[in-house]
């Protein structure tokens, strides 16, 4: 299992409504954006800068004109289809800690075959390029899938291990002064052929195709959730391996299959960044993949909810290059303020997963041991569990 | 401090209007119970009647929101359990808080080290030592619990709550994992108790038990007492009409059996357990149609590993296991579904139900991968929120809606749900795990009312219970299954519980049964 538990929150609705799960939790995730905004007021302060237009600057950059609500969703592009593939991996109950890994071999097998030039038509070589990116990554994440579920090994190790290794992969091949398809002085790929690039949605914008494919794959991912036999068992896998053992659903086979659609996701997210954003493949970390797991952790790991924690992210990343620019403030202090939102967000989310869970596991208890559990009245409440003594 | 003892005129224990709210449910609802000092005192009541959420705030564990206690006529407020065992009360618990690495003394001096770092092991051996002989419990101190049977442990943890100064012991359903031997033990050691002036209080939800050993019995029926007797004046089905607020049939109802051919055979299974032990040691027998066969043994027998390997998780290293005349050794869970065995679990929550799943999802466990339920891989849910609707109806599963969480369900209604789902495939043979663990008594009636319903229509229904009345009642076979062999197989009716009591624990029929039905 995962250092987390698996996440509960949207079960208990009905599925029609789980797209939505989030919803409820968007008042507390509020909150605690503003305890983060004020902790970095106070360093704001400490640092001698005055806050006030500093925080102008963050909102105006994030939504103040069509341009700048372009730039918040192209930010959130990549981060909607990461933390959708930290969602699918968090309902069959695997961490995914790989998604970085995943998407620079998306972003790099993607960039290669987009910058190799043989004269195809978009309508070829642009899915081509696109379904390179989505294997890479879906390799990449079934590879610690298909470990667990063969071997047991963790898949926290195994996939930040795997990290390392797509790393330094991408920085070998980037390297390649034989190969004509990358450039080692800029360490990226060619730049994409027109035929290989996601097409640009708004002229003056930066807004390109991917915030699209990133829309579509949420519903995709939905319904694949809560609407399909897979879907099923990944999540019931997730929730109860004796349950899905009873179901006769094979755990390896599902959390391997699981992997492997988080990888794919994963890989997409790296694609498009490289597709549509830069126009090539970068060879820098950005750490996308891990702003992605506070993504999945804020979004509750619900489709719709992964899409709200994605633009909230992207709004700060857009808003922070605004603030740097206009309200002058450093780099560094724009960062730390990132840091606040994400640790007080997805703190906040940890806390109240670990609550849930500690909840359920009270319950259980409540039910095994406690026959209070039942007591009189309304049979379809349950009484909280003991105070802790001693 | 006064006088230790108090007024030796007033109960032990004494409550009085008791009331305790939790959001949503009043789980007590103005109780009244008095112990008087040196009798043994059944607290009877249905699970979920409110009987441990009493013994928790008895035992400091909860804060009643009304209501007096009074130990020895000496009115108390306990803010945790130490408060509790201060003024001399002791809790054994159900399911043992023992570690099973430490030796007996250990675990009886741990928690009552007493002050300074030093342990005195020497002198607590001995007080061990004395007490287990003082009360006939015949428990050496240096064993490591872990190689106790089951009975010795509840006694480790009778000799820890009297080395705790305990006058007044409370068990908690302390027969739950007992062989009838061991039963008629605890008794005993129960009744020497009683002679040497401690007070009992006695929690159960068993007729039979209240029966046995209490002097007086309290009867609790949704959070509130319905009356105190003096045991000896009142009757088994006066109790149970007590208890459940309507008269019960304490009988199953059960016409004799027809039984036919063979629909499920296990044929000499061996497997290795996970202690490298042989769990299963050449286990074969028939099913047939339209008969209840009962199995019936003390937990960790063999049970679990003979359930994996009959519904198909595990494959036998020896044996066939055959389904209506085919060979299913080697399938899985769902082909043998599809084939007509359908299994109640023994563990709703861990493998009968994924409880935050909706009722809905529940029903599609085990069923969704097999048209209606889902085609080409797209689930049916509208059609399934119809069946679920209708086997809510027909099985009374009381819940607001097929959208509700399995968890927010009481135990008699999840079990209701998962029988409903797996009698709905019209199975030919039912494996029945434990079908009525932890419900109430009116649920008890309705499981065992559908088991008898499916082997009257010709299924093939193979119950596996820890339970012995459970298999007694039902059963019309009953086998005993001892560290992993079968070593009894009598007609139903035809046994007596010490006959079975004898070979569950390992002993055979010549000896001399040490005490009578």
């Amino acid at each position: 299992m995962s250092m987390l538990p698996p996440p509960t929150s949207g079960d208990a609705l009905p599925p029609a409504n789980r797209m939505f799960g989030a919803l409820p939790t968007v008042l507390s995730s509020l909150l605690a954006i503003a305890v983060a905004l004020f902790a970095g007021a106070i360093v704001l302060a400490l640092s001698g800068e005055n806050p006030i237009p500093a925080f102008e600057a963050l909102f105006s950059g994030a939504f103040g004109g069509q341009r700048e609500i372009a730039e918040t969703l192209v930010m959130a592009t990549p981060l909607i289809l990461g933390g959708l593939a930290f969602a699918v991996a968090s309902r069959a109950g695997l961490f995914n800690i790989g998604i970085e890994g995943q998407m620079v071999v998306g972003g790099l097998c993607a960039g290669l075959v987009a910058a190799w030039d043989p004269g195809l038509a978009a309508v070829i070589h642009l899915p081509l390029a696109v379904l390179a990116g989505m294997v890479a990554g879906g390799f990449w994440g079934f590879v610690p899938g298909f470990l667990k579920a063969k071997t047991g090994a963790h898949e926290v190790i195994t996939t930040i291990m795997l990290n390392y290794l797509a790393y330094r992969i991408s920085t070998v091949v980037i390297g390649q002064e034989a190969l004509p398809l990358v450039n080692p002085a800029l360490q990226a790929t060619q730049p994409a052929v027109d035929a290989a690039r996601l097409p640009r949605l708004l002229e003056g914008t930066r807004l390109h195709a991917g915030i699209l494919i990133a829309l579509v794959a949420a519903l995709a991912v939905w319904f694949l959730l809560y609407r399909t036999v897979f879907g099923y068992k990944i999540r019931t896998v997730g929730l109860s391996p004796g349950a899905a053992a009873f179901a006769g659903i094979s755990w390896g086979r599902t959390i391997a299959l699981a992997m492997l659609l988080s990888g794919l996701l994963a890989g997409l997210g790296g694609t498009v960044d490289a597709l549509g954003l830069q126009g090539r493949y970068y060879n820098i970390t950005l750490g996308l993949g891990f702003t992605s797991i506070a993504v999945g952790l804020v979004g509750r790991n619900t489709p719709f909810g992964v899409i709200l924690a994605a633009v909230l992210f992207g709004a700060l990343a857009a808003g922070a290059t605004k603030m740097q620019n206009t309200a002058g403030i450093s780099r560094d202090i724009v960062y730390v303020l990132l840091a606040f939102v994400i640790l007080s967000v997805s703190g906040l989310a940890v806390v109240q997963q670990l609550r849930q869970a500690k909840r359920l596991t009270a319950r259980a208890r409540a039910r095994t041991r406690d026959r209070a559990a039942e007591d009189a009245g309304d049979p379809m409440v349950e009484p909280p569990p003991p105070p802790r003594t001693i | 401090m006064t006088d230790r003892v108090g007024n030796a005129a007033a109960p032990a224990v004494e409550m009085r209007g008791i009331v305790k709210r939790f959001p949503g449910v009043v789980a007590n609802n103005g109780i009244d119970f008095a112990v008087r000092p040196g009798e043994i005192h059944a607290l009877l009541g249905e699970n979920g009647a409110g009987k441990t959420t009493l013994m928790n705030i008895l035992f400091g564990l909860y804060h009643p929101d009304e209501g007096e206690i009074r130990v020895n006529g000496r009115p108390v407020r306990f803010d945790n359990a130490r408060d509790a065992v201060r003024a001399g009360l002791a809790m054994v618990h159900q399911h043992f808080m023992l570690i099973p690495r430490f030796t007996v003394a250990e675990n009886v001096i741990l928690g009552a080290e007493g002050p300074g770092l030093a342990l005195d092991r020497e002198a607590a051996r001995e007080r061990v030592a004395e007490l287990s002989a003082q009360y006939g419990l015949d428990v050496d101190p240096e064993a490591v619990v872990a190689t106790l049977p089951v009975g010795m442990q509840q006694r480790v943890e009778i000799l820890r709550a009297l080395y705790q100064g305990g006058k007044t012991l409370i068990l908690d359903e302390p027969t739950a994992l007992l062989t009838p031997q061991e039963v008629d033990e605890l008794y005993s050691v129960l009744n020497r108790l009683r002679e040497s002036g401690d007070t009992i209080i006695f929690i159960t939800h068993k007729l039979r038990e209240v029966a046995a050993i209490s002097d007086r019995v309290t009867v609790i029926r949704r959070g509130q007492t319905v009356g105190t007797r003096e045991t000896a004046e009142t009757t088994a089905s006066q109790l149970a009409e007590l208890m459940v607020g309507r008269a019960v049939s304490l009988r199953v109802d059960r016409p004799p059996a027809h039984p036919g051919e063979a629909v499920l055979v296990a044929d000499d299974l061996h497997l290795t357990g996970s202690q490298g032990r042989a769990a299963l040691n050449g286990v074969s027998f028939e099913l047939r149609r339209g008969e209840i066969l009962g199995i019936c043994g003390v937990e960790g027998n063999g049970q679990a590993e003979l359930i994996e390997v009959l519904s198909g998780l595990r494959r036998p290293q020896r044996g066939r296991v055959l389904l209506k005349d085919q060979d299913v050794t080697a399938t899985g869970p769902n082909r043998r579904r599809r084939m007509g065995l359908s299994y109640i679990p023994e563990d709703r929550h861990g493998r009968g139900l994924v409880l935050p799943f909706t009722l809905t999802e529940n029903v599609l466990l085990g069923n969704v991968e097999d048209p209606p339920f889902s085609l080409g891989g797209r689930i049916d849910y509208p059609g399934i929120r119809t069946l679920t609707q209708r086997l809510m109806r027909a099985f009374d599963v009381r819940a607001p809606a097929p959208e509700t969480p399995a968890a927010a369900l009481s135990g008699g209604n999840q079990q209701k749900l998962i029988i409903a789902r797996e009698l709905q495939r019209e199975p030919d043979a039912l494996l029945a795990v434990q079908p009525t663990r932890g419900l109430d008594v009116g649920a008890i009636e309705f499981v065992h009312k559908q088991l008898v319903a499916e082997r009257d229509k010709g299924r093939g229904v193979l119950l596996i219970s820890f339970d012995l009345d459970e298999v007694m009642d039902l059963s019309d076979r009953i086998l005993v299954l001892w560290e992993g062999r079968i070593v009894g197989d009598f007609p139903g009716g035809r046994v007596t519980r010490t006959e079975l009591g004898l070979l569950m624990g390992g002993r055979s029929l010549d000896e001399h049964a040490p005490a009578a039905d």
